[in-house]
């Protein structure tokens, strides 16, 4: 590549002129360097990541409300959640993706407490850190309340650091 | 032209070689494979002490997972519906199924050690100076390669095993900042393991590496012929050199010979394993990435994962840099570069056998850094501070080589690197037979 940079002639007045020789050259360069970021642009929209319909990632109709006593915990395996009842009666869709390095975490009953095989870490009912390694709480996904059933929006998780009351959702 | 050569011949060579090693010398030159080699060796380098024969075992096992690999391929569906029954099969009722998938596991977790191996002995031997320092990189660069071969070759059997090794190891790379998310995303095509993660790691495993690895593996080899061979130390007399063939080929036979037999009887011993169908919501308990880096998953039970990817990219770092920053090439060839470099190595693989294991006890059963410093935020007490009380070490291990030892700064390098390495083996081993059910240390025996 050397070569082809252009250098200022010794003898042309520095930084005025660039002779015709110099600017084709130039303007090739440029050219190639166009059509490198064209086609590495290709190929990166043709190798990035799609999203189809229907699958995961959808929204999730999770019954009505009456059916989960408070205090308890449900899993949803279709929609990688867990539907949570705090003892309130507060509803909170868990994510069972564990915050530290994406294992599936499962809920304990005996212990009352989700828990993750792949690093130990432990998290209670609405989510909160009990142990770590994992840094935060574990994710939510937003829940929607018609006609007293609960619909679960899977498109995109929630990260939180910790839990807050607001985090609930009542019937 | 015989009588130009015979010429050069007489000008290169202080004698003429006795006829019978000039048609040997041809012989090796005219062979596309034998080519590879130079005509002639010096005896030095021959020695079995000098190469341990590594580098050749690690070209020999690429080859022979070429082979098997292809093979593989054509009974081999990258399909999540597909892949588990295909890989059944051939552990069931295709004929030599399960011998030749034992042999392409094993060999793949043999390179694995090798090239480790590999590059351990050329740094003990200081081939890694001079005009051998753009081909110790690139060498770098083939240990990370076979590393993601060994990765992206994990997921096909999908079975718990390769799901969940493979949902943790991409966990792993969201914490790197900023891009993290999005290159774990592109690699999975999605945001968890599932089809396209599937097709993108058979692509990667069966099409683009194995090209990289051709051609990579054709410039190492070409490199050490341009940066003239195997390490020697300097010799006070005249060396002699003696014919490829027979020294140098039928060494390289033998080793060749006693690996693949070797190879193959542990493969008909032991097959490759096979768990139950990956199911996405039951991690098996403890659930544990592929062994070469249960080391760095020991690492993340004692700190904050961006600590531990900071501490693996700093020693990555540290060994792509060494050429430059160990240039003393004075020593060169001289194993261990002379006896008091010997002693810093002996004390730091001794005090990565004390110091690793202690520290695991201690942060496992007494030390409580996030809880002792509550208020601070984890990604310092449980980050940081780790990290640099790490680095803070390796630096005390050399200023103490340094000092008590009156190590050069080659010298007590030595005794760092061997530290480094005895303490991720000590990790690994951590992270292989110590950790059981919820990954609690348990006393395997």
């Amino acid at each position: 590549m050397a070569k082809n940079t252009p250098q200022p002639k010794k003898d042309a007045p520095a930084g005025t002129t660039v002779s015709r020789r110099d600017f084709l050259a130039l303007g090739a360069g440029a050219l190639g360097l166009v059509g490198l970021l064209q086609t590495g642009g290709m190929a990166l929209q043709f190798l990035a990541p799609r999203r189809v319909d229907g699958e995961f990632g959808g929204v999730v109709s999770a019954g009505p409300a009456e059916s989960f006593p408070p205090g308890s915990v449900t899993e949803f395996p279709d929609g990688r959640f867990f539907l949570a009842r705090a003892a309130d009666g507060g509803f909170l869709a868990v994510s069972r993706r564990c915050t530290h390095l994406g294992c599936a975490v499962s809920w304990h009953a005996a212990d009352e407490q989700f828990a993750c095989p792949c690093h130990g870490s432990h998290f209670d009912l609405i989510g909160d850190v009990q142990n770590p390694p994992a840094p935060r709480a574990l994710d939510t996904y937003p829940i929607t309340v018609r006609d007293g059933a609960l619909l679960v929006d899977t498109a995109q998780a929630q990260q939180r650091d910790s839990f807050a009351p607001e985090q609930l959702v009542y019937v | 032209m015989s009588w130009l050569n015979a010429m050069i011949d007489r000008l290169r060579y202080r004698s003429v070689p006795p006829p019978e090693d000039r048609s040997r010398m041809r012989a090796v030159a005219n062979n596309l494979v034998l080519h590879l080699h130079p005509t002639r060796v010096p005896a030095p380098a021959l020695r079995f002490s000098r190469t341990w024969g590594l580098g050749g075992i690690s070209a020999l096992l690429s080859v022979l997972l070429i082979a098997t690999g292809v093979l593989l391929m054509f009974r081999y569906d990258a399909s999540i519906e597909r892949a588990y029954p295909a890989v059944q099969a051939m552990e069931t009722v295709i004929p030599f199924g399960s011998l030749l998938r034992g042999i392409h596991h094993w060999a793949g977790n043999l390179l694995m050690i090798t090239v480790v191996l590999h590059m351990v002995r050329v740094f003990a031997s200081g081939g890694f100076r001079g005009e051998r320092r753009m081909n110790w990189v690139v060498g770098l660069g083939m240990l990370v390669l076979v590393l993601t071969f060994n990765f992206t070759g994990y997921l096909l059997p999908w079975d718990q095993l390769a799901f969940w090794a493979i949902t943790v190891g991409t966990g792993l790379l969201i914490y790197v900042p900023l891009v993290g998310q999005a290159i774990s995303d592109f690699l999975l095509g999605g945001p968890e393991v599932a089809q396209s993660a599937l097709r993108n790691f058979y692509a990667l495993h069966v099409a683009l590496l194995p090209v990289v690895l051709i051609f990579g593996l054709s410039y190492h080899f070409w490199r050490v012929r341009k940066d003239g061979g195997v390490t020697i130390p300097p010799q006070s007399e005249q060396v002699t050199k003696l014919t490829t063939i027979p020294h140098l080929v039928t060494a390289e036979l033998g080793v060749a010979l006693i690996t693949l037999a070797g190879l193959v009887i542990f493969a008909m011993a032991v097959p490759a394993p096979l768990e139950a169908l990956a199911n996405a919501a039951h991690p098996p308990n403890p659930a544990k990435a592929a062994w070469y880096f249960l080391g760095v998953q020991e690492l993340l039970m004692h700190m904050h994962p961006l600590a531990a990817l900071s501490l693996a990219a700093s020693g990555l770092l540290g060994l792509a840099v060494l050429p430059l920053w160990d240039r003393d090439t004075s020593d060169e060839g001289v194993y261990f570069r002379s006896q008091t470099g010997r002693r810093a190595g002996m004390i730091g693989a001794a005090l990565a056998i004390v110091l690793t294991p202690l520290l695991v006890l201690v942060d496992e059963l007494w030390l409580d850094l996030p809880t002792l410093l509550a208020p601070i935020s984890t990604l310092i007490s449980n980050g940081l501070l780790p990290l640099l009380l790490t680095l803070g070490g390796l630096a005390g291990i050399y200023a103490g080589l340094r000092g008590a030892l009156r190590a050069r700064h080659s010298e007590a390098l030595v005794g760092l690197f061997s530290f480094v390495m005895v303490a991720l083996v000590v990790l690994t081993a951590v992270g292989i037979w110590f950790r059981g059910p919820n990954m609690a240390l348990v006393w395997p025996f």
